[in-house]
């Protein structure tokens, strides 16, 4: 069987990102040590430089390629979008950190690349080989990742923790995979979809749960959520950030194509299991982020509790506010990322990662300062910003598919998110400064800070060509 | 010119507020007149919404509608009516005068200012906003600043009285979008024009959702307005916040929850709020009783008057809640009527005579006294004769002598629900009395008796204070006097509101 000339183009983005990864490694043999920052400018450079495939792509007719295994539909351009965006954006706010801290700095940078080849993947796979590949490809760059400071005891926890947990939770996916191949015979999406319904519904269950086992380490899902906080402290915080947003982006990519294709017509109720995961998410990880010091782990754990509300929109995921889940996924990257670049700047002027040590930023530098209360009000859910609109459409999208009770517990945990969310905002304003003088930011961060703050203002202020978007992608290529 | 008037009066205050954040460091003199001249021409701009309103139109005036998320249906949408006119004035106004007062405030002065003109631009907002998406931005706007204003410039709780405010109002808020979501989604077609589905009575067939938006809509205006048990907040706040943003707070931000019941609950869900009204209008009577004993017990000046706006706020509800339990009885609409009118004079009267309240006790305490405590003046009549004449006045109209401008209000209000409650409306008259009696205890303990000399050598009120205190004592006793003139937009309003209800 021949494959059609369009099946390449059709896969032209990950092309290019492959031959940028390769291009990348023979540049970083050239570059002198000391001087790596030139292949983070040209990493960044391609990869925004990526998105012109990707986004000639929209529109597209959604058709599978690669006889079947692989999805073109708006729904994967748009996770794509997201996961080379928010690489260029981390790679940006990882120059500063990485300088002098590791004599590897130009394999991260090609690191990052890579990943967001795998996270390109996993947005578009639809066969069971295809979505472990891609989701084994972008975990093993993670754990390197995770662990790039070995020489940092935390560091070295973050990298063996992440890959022990990781592996694990794979491994049981892969033995879900598996009891869904042996009852349909179909590694397709697609055509597991129809062979399931016929299929006996214990069997349906046990391959539904440990399916959602290892897609739900990916997306911090309780109770596959543990190594979050451990994780997002130890690694480098722009690879935190990352963690935080593409990853876990790509992860409901996944999750979303797997219950939306392969388990529409099953015989389980995957809709009442999401919504109790995201109730159960999403107060776990709002109460446990409440007591938190450090301002990694409070993102992990409030990462975790959005997982929560993303997981509520995936149990939505019907009628017109659909599109709210990945509204909440643009509002939530653009956010997310900047408070963490906030977290990234602070941490290396003031060398701490304490809640405490923000204590008077509002008057040592008062435009980080103000932008991180945006994003923790966005973070929070309050208007103009980003954050509200993603919340907004998720409630609305709960109400409208009859889930009242969740969007009310929703509710009830936007209220105990707001205290630790403001506890930052109250450390940088309310709080006399422990030392005067200004802190200083890098251009490239300003860059990065920069964008995520005017994204989150933007979508929050006028979201109409931000539902524009989203409203495409929610073209999700069904049976 | 006149078709973007309302559009100017709400975003001029944020204009002039980045303006504000531009200013270098070090020209605080330069800011605080940019503020106050940006603040003065919005005034301006709400009293020139005088000139095209038609007093005594039913309609909605001064329209401005643009799509804004046309996907889901929102528009920007703003209109004015008798009932949001005087309020968007009564912001207006008090925000120039708070920001005349704010004149000394010398720590980080640019945020401060800033942070209050974008509180006028949230506050005016949800007075003319007539798309819910957008009144529940502006509602949600208008609490971000006034966290900053407690947090920052307050008194010695003020982490502590900032997150409690936040965490209260955002409780209320989130209902609330529920709720909104709930009429959307039961609309046909979809919508979240407030004046569209008050046409369509979404849930006029669902009794169950029905009440689950009445009690959403409701937890939210009663935690702001604030009715009993929902106001422990109230107290912490107006305590710990500084000067001028109690005079906010108090004088139009509660009203926002008052404004809510009167402008949604009531035409949005009137058979379920007919239905619930007896349970309310209790609620309403208790924080009537209650605000007025336990400002009684107060030492500290500044907390009997917050818990004084309790008792307020009390009788506004009372009117209505008497409004909503005449729903359907046609032989009531003319009670009504009054208690609605007497209840929408009250928010203005509160408004006005609360904000001159709370700048009286900032002028005893921030640059004079440096205390509160009420048993630790005595004569000061004699020392402060202008202080005390203007203290006296807000006082004797805050406890509804006839001639100032709390009595208008209140005696519309009870003359009104006495004929839908009159029980209640007995025990409400009694809180008439304690307050009374409170305020005037309050004028004897501070004003009279003998001289106490720790206080021979204060300074009587300086130009400044004057500016932001004339003013309002002008309003009480103009309006106390001939009120007619306020009436009559407010009526207006109310009488097609009753219409609708019948």
């Amino acid at each position: 069987m021949p494959l059609p000339i369009e099946d390449l183009w059709a896969v032209s983005p990950e092309i290019w990102l492959a031959g940028l990864g390769l291009l990348l490694l023979v540049l970083d043999l050239f570059v002198p040590s000391g001087r790596k920052a030139i292949v983070g400018w040209a990493a960044a450079a391609g990869l925004t430089l990526g998105l012109v495939p990707i986004l000639g792509l929209v529109g597209v007719t959604p058709r599978t390629v690669f006889f079947g295994t692989y999805v073109v539909d708006g729904f994967a351009i748009f996770f794509k979008i997201v996961a080379v965006a928010s690489t260029v954006l981390v790679i940006l706010s990882a120059m500063d950190v990485l300088r002098g801290q590791t004599q590897f700095e130009g394999e991260m940078y090609i690191l990052l690349t890579f990943t967001a080849l795998g996270l390109s993947l996993m947005a578009g796979s639809a066969d069971l080989i295809m979505v472990v590949l891609s989701i084994e490809f972008v975990s093993l760059c993670s754990y390197v990742m995770a662990g790039y400071f070995k020489a940092d005891r935390r560091g070295n926890e973050a990298g063996l923790k992440y890959f022990l947990f990781g592996a694990g939770a794979s491994a049981v996916m892969i033995y879900g995979f598996s009891i869904l191949y042996g009852l349909t015979g179909q590694t397709s999406l697609y055509a597991i979809a129809s062979a399931l319904s016929g299929a006996p519904r214990p069997a349906v269950v046990v391959a539904l749960v440990m399916a959602l086992a290892g897609i739900g380490f990916k997306v911090s899902m309780v109770p596959f959520h543990q190594w979050t906080p451990d994780v997002y402290e130890g690694a480098p915080t722009p690879v935190a950030a990352f963690l935080s947003v593409a990853s876990k982006a790509a992860g409901f990519a996944v999750l979303l194509r797997l219950l939306a294709v392969a388990f529409a017509s099953a015989p389980v109720d995957w809709i009442t299991l999401i919504a109790g995961l995201s109730a159960v998410t999403m107060t776990v990880g709002n109460l446990l982020a409440l007591p938190q010091r450090n301002i990694k782990r409070m993102l992990a754990y409030s990462s975790i509790s959005h997982a929560g509300f993303l997981l509520m929109g995936v149990a939505a995921y019907a009628g017109e506010f659909a599109q709210g889940l990945l509204y909440y996924i643009l509002a939530y990257a653009f956010t997310n990322l900047g408070a963490f670049f906030v977290a990234v700047t602070v941490g290396q002027r003031l060398g701490t990662d304490d809640i405490p040590a923000y204590a008077g930023l509002g008057e040592r530098a008062p435009a980080l300062a103000w932008l991180m209360a945006l994003f923790m009000l966005s973070l929070t859910g309050i208007p103009p910003t980003a954050g509200f609109v993603g919340k907004f459409y998720i409630f609305g999208a709960a109400v409208q598919n009859g889930l009242i009770w969740l969007a009310a517990i929703g509710v009830v945990n936007s209220v105990i998110a707001l205290y630790y969310y403001v506890g930052v905002i109250r450390a940088m304003f309310l709080m006399p400064p422990a030392s005067a003088g200004p802190v200083g930011q890098p251009a490239a961060l300003q860059l990065a800070l920069g964008i995520t703050g005017l994204g989150t203002l933007a979508a929050g202020l006028f979201p109409q060509p931000f539902v524009t978007l989203v409203s495409a992608a929610s073209l999700l290529l069904r049976f | 010119m006149d078709r973007y008037l309302l559009s100017i009066t709400i975003f001029l205050p944020l204009v002039g507020g980045l303006i504000v954040l531009l200013i270098p460091k070090g020209q605080e003199r330069l800011m605080r007149q940019v503020a106050l001249a940006t603040a003065a021409l919005a005034f301006l701009v709400s009293l020139w919404l005088l000139g095209p309103f038609q007093v005594g139109g039913a309609e909605m005036q001064l329209q401005e509608r643009y799509a804004w998320i046309p996907a889901i249906g929102v528009h920007y949408h703003v209109g004015i009516d008798g009932l949001s006119l005087p309020l968007v004035i009564l912001t207006t106004l008090l925000t120039v005068l708070s920001i005349v007062y704010s004149w000394r405030v010398d720590v980080r002065v640019k945020e401060y200012l800033f942070l209050f003109l974008l509180l006028e631009t949230a506050m005016v907002g949800v007075f003319a906003a007539l798309d819910f998406f957008l009144f529940f931005v502006f509602w949600e706007v208008s609490i971000v600043p006034m966290y900053f204003l407690i947090g920052i410039w307050g008194g010695p709780r003020k982490e502590y009285a900032a997150i409690k405010f936040f965490l209260y109002t955002l409780v209320g808020s989130l209902a609330m979008l529920l709720a909104i979501l709930l009429l959307y989604f039961n609309a046909e077609p979809r919508t979240f024009g407030i004046l569209e589905l008050i046409g369509q009575q979404p849930l006029a067939r669902a009794p169950l959702l029905a009440s689950l938006a009445f009690w959403g809509f409701f937890l939210a205006f009663a935690i702001k307005v604030p009715m009993w048990p929902f106001h422990t907040w109230l107290p912490d706040a107006h305590v710990e916040a500084p000067t001028a943003g109690s005079v906010i707070l108090a004088g139009v931000l509660l009203k926002l929850g008052t404004y809510g019941f009167v402008r949604i609950s009531l035409p949005m869900l009137p058979e379920t709020f007919r239905e619930y009204a007896p349970v309310v209008a209790i609620l309403a009577v208790i924080g009537v009783v209650y605000g007025a004993l336990v400002a009684m017990a107060q030492p500290d000046l500044k907390k009997l008057v917050a818990y004084s706006s309790v008792n307020h706020m009390g009788y506004v509800m009372l009117g209505v809640a008497a409004a909503a339990g005449a729903v359907g009885a046609p032989e009531r609409a003319g009670a009504a009527t009054l208690a609605l009118n007497g209840a929408v004079f009250e928010m203005v009267a509160h408004g006005i005579i609360t904000g001159a309240l709370f700048l009286i006790v900032g002028v005893i305490y921030d640059y004079r006294a440096h205390t509160r405590g009420v048993d630790d003046f005595g004569g000061l009549g004699a020392v402060l004769p202008r202080y005390s004449g203007i203290t006296m006045m807000a006082m004797l109209a805050s406890l509804g002598l006839p001639g100032l401008m709390g009595f208008v209000a209140e005696f519309l209000i009870f003359v009104g629900s006495f004929g839908i409650f009159p029980e209640l409306t007995v025990i409400a008259v009694t809180g008439v009395v304690f307050s009374a009696a409170m305020f005037l205890w309050t004028i004897q303990r501070i004003f009279l008796g003998p001289k106490n000399p720790r206080w021979a050598a204060l300074p009587d009120l300086d130009g400044r204070e004057a500016v932001s205190l004339v003013p309002l004592a002008a309003i009480m006793l103009v309006f106390g006097v001939y009120p007619r003139p306020l009436l009559e937009v407010i009526n207006a309003a109310m009488a097609s509101l009753v219409t609708v209800l019948r």
